[in-house]
């Protein structure tokens, strides 16, 4: 069953389209990156999802419409829009509590697993806490909801290396497994290059770009080029060039690793290269 | 995948009833606005030290408690109809402005179930425990008083006697629900309704409209009926004027619960409060959050 499904999902604001007729299925158990430039409509593509917005277009998510079933479809799907979100004045003791008493999914004793793992005092309020531990025990306690669709809106934003790591290691290890699905968006890409299952790009409401990481892995090469050879490799139409120490990096889409690997070092690219390449070729087309 | 199928997570639902989650958010309220009972517990606190230091001090008259006890019934409730009117501009507003909105539409909550939780503080958290608060503060002073006669010597009887303990107390609570919950709904009502949709400056939103009305008015028909009429739901109507001329504690022999009760003022009280709520109900749910 698709988790997530929508065809032509649009959303204006003004005269500010947010969402372009977006077309997405997302299958269950999947981890799908969500990248896409500042104002790209990813925000707003996630909050239709959640059912925080109204939208055009048909919207299914988890079998329900998001926006008129919203208060029984939060029942199965999680959010973290944002790292500070949590209430500042509330005490980490009476968020578990509460979460508890009107979450029917939520595992307290999990959720305190969880937290017993980090530093993290139970009679300290939010506001005490520092960004990394609040990261920490909203992870905490959306890891112990029973939730099929757990949605992160960049959950690692202004946290440090440390945090980041192991907040996706938490999430792949005590968390995911094959019947739930995760959709993140973030600016930092690298990090999750290894947890996506899937990725998509998406500008200006419109996805650029959708495919799995098997896909990706086999249809983009990118090759550090022998100075010597550079004319050749660019006979062969590269998707992008860079300079990097003085020696070009070309980008290839569905091009023959044999081929490309005479001519220099070739690797699969980040995803934020791809990215990169992806954007300027959209620009140019702009 | 369908050769292999994966064993679903067989955690039986389990379900959570309706009270059982209003219960929990009004808890939630009660832990963010302390105010709510830290107030009326400082004013019952500080009533009762002065009144001892009075007693002792003064030599006090036997049948002299009904007056301090309307006073003390009266600055607890004026406290509290403060700190409602805080909390109601606040409620909806401060979740917004701190974000954590996102965090709390993330769980399975309805609109209605947090926008009726947050209603009930000013319309029955707040009365009971005016009421809870105030009894406890009058027995205080009564044993205070009670003391003091028994140690200079004199008889209590005369206090006791006198002393019209259930009906004072029946009227209070009367009072208190009459008019502090449902009299004063719409007041409520509106607060709560500009705290969903201001963006800033919620105090001067839930102000301005109510004061431009009664100026307009004034200068366009030279009339002020919307200012009297606020005046009017103000100072609690009929039964207002009454208790203005007896006191908070008046005995319920004087009252006229069904008349005030059935009078088209309450209802249409009521009604505008169920639309101001509905309003706000509509507002959190589809605006955009933030």
């Amino acid at each position: 069953m698709a988790c997530i499904e929508a065809r032509g999902l649009r959303k204006a604001f003004g005269t500010t389209i947010a969402l372009d007729g977006l077309d997405l299925r997302v299958e269950e158990g999947r981890i799908l990156g969500l990248i896409g430039p500042n104002g790209a409509g990813k925000t707003t593509a996630l909050n239709a999802i959640l059912g925080l917005t109204p939208y055009q277009g048909e919207l299914k998510v988890l079998g329900r419409d998001p926006w008129t079933a919203r208060d029984q479809l939060m029942r199965d799907v999680s959010f973290i829009a944002d790292v500070a979100v949590l209430p500042r004045w509330i005490r980490v003791s009476q968020v578990v509590e509460y979460v508890a008493g009107v979450h029917p999914r939520f595992d307290r004793a999990k959720a305190e697993g969880f937290l017993a793992k980090t530093t993290i005092k139970r009679a300290s309020k939010v506001r005490e806490l520092s960004k990394g531990m609040v990261a920490q025990l909203h992870l905490a306690l959306v890891m112990a909801i029973d939730a099929k669709l757990l949605v992160l809106d960049e959950p690692t934003l202004g946290l440090d290396i440390l945090y980041r790591k192991q907040f996706y290691d938490s999430l792949l290890n005590d968390y995911f497994d094959r019947s739930r699905t995760i959709l993140v968006t973030t600016h930092q890409v690298e990090e999750i290059q290894d947890v996506l299952t899937d990725l998509m790009f998406i500008d200006r409401g419109r996805i650029v770009l959708q495919c799995s990481m098997e896909e990706f892995e086999a249809r983009y090469l990118e090759v550090m080029v022998h100075p010597d050879k550079v004319a050749a490799a660019r006979a062969l139409g590269a998707m992008h060039e860079r300079q990097v120490f003085g020696r070009s990096i070309l980008l290839f889409d569905h091009a023959d690793r044999e081929q490309l690997a005479a001519l220099g070092d070739v690797r699969t690219p980040s995803i934020a290269d791809l990215f990169v390449a992806v954007m300027t070729s959209q620009g140019a087309a702009r | 995948m369908t050769d292999f199928p994966v064993e679903s997570q067989v955690v039986a639902p389990a379900f959570i009833s309706a009270p059982r989650r209003m219960y929990w958010c009004v808890q939630r309220e009660l832990w963010e606005s302390r105010s709510i009972y830290l107030a009326p517990l400082f004013v019952a606190a500080f009533f009762v030290f002065g009144f001892l230091i009075s007693t002792f001090a003064h030599r006090v008259e036997p049948q002299e408690i009904e007056k301090p006890y309307d006073f003390a019934a009266t600055a607890i409730m004026g406290v509290t109809f403060i700190v409602a009117v805080f909390y109601c501009l606040d409620a909806l507003y401060g979740e917004r402005r701190d974000r954590s909105v996102l965090f709390w539409k993330s769980l399975p909550v309805s609109d209605l179930t947090t926008v009726l939780s947050k209603a009930s503080i000013p319309l029955v958290v707040l009365p009971l425990l005016t009421f809870a608060i105030t009894i406890v503060t009058q027995s205080i002073m009564l044993l205070i008083r009670t003391a003091a006669l028994i140690g200079s010597g004199r008889s209590v009887a005369t206090m006791w006697n006198g002393l019209r303990w259930f009906e004072m107390s029946l009227g209070l609570l009367y009072h208190l629900l009459a008019i502090h919950s449902l009299w004063y709904a719409p007041i409520f009502g509106w607060l709560l309704l500009v705290s969903a949709w201001a963006k800033r400056a919620a105090f001067l939103w839930a102000a301005l409209p109510p004061f431009a009305i009664g100026v307009v008015e004034k200068i366009a028909f030279n009339t002020s009926h919307f200012a009297a009429m606020l005046g009017n739901r103000m100072s609690g109507g009929e039964q207002g004027a009454l208790y203005t001329a007896t006191g908070i504690s008046m005995p319920m022999t004087k009252a006229s619960p069904l008349q005030f009760l059935f009078s088209p003022g309450m209802w249409i009280g009521l009604a505008l409060a169920a639309a101001f709520l509905g309003a706000a109900v509509w507002l959190r749910r589809n605006r955009d959050p933030i």
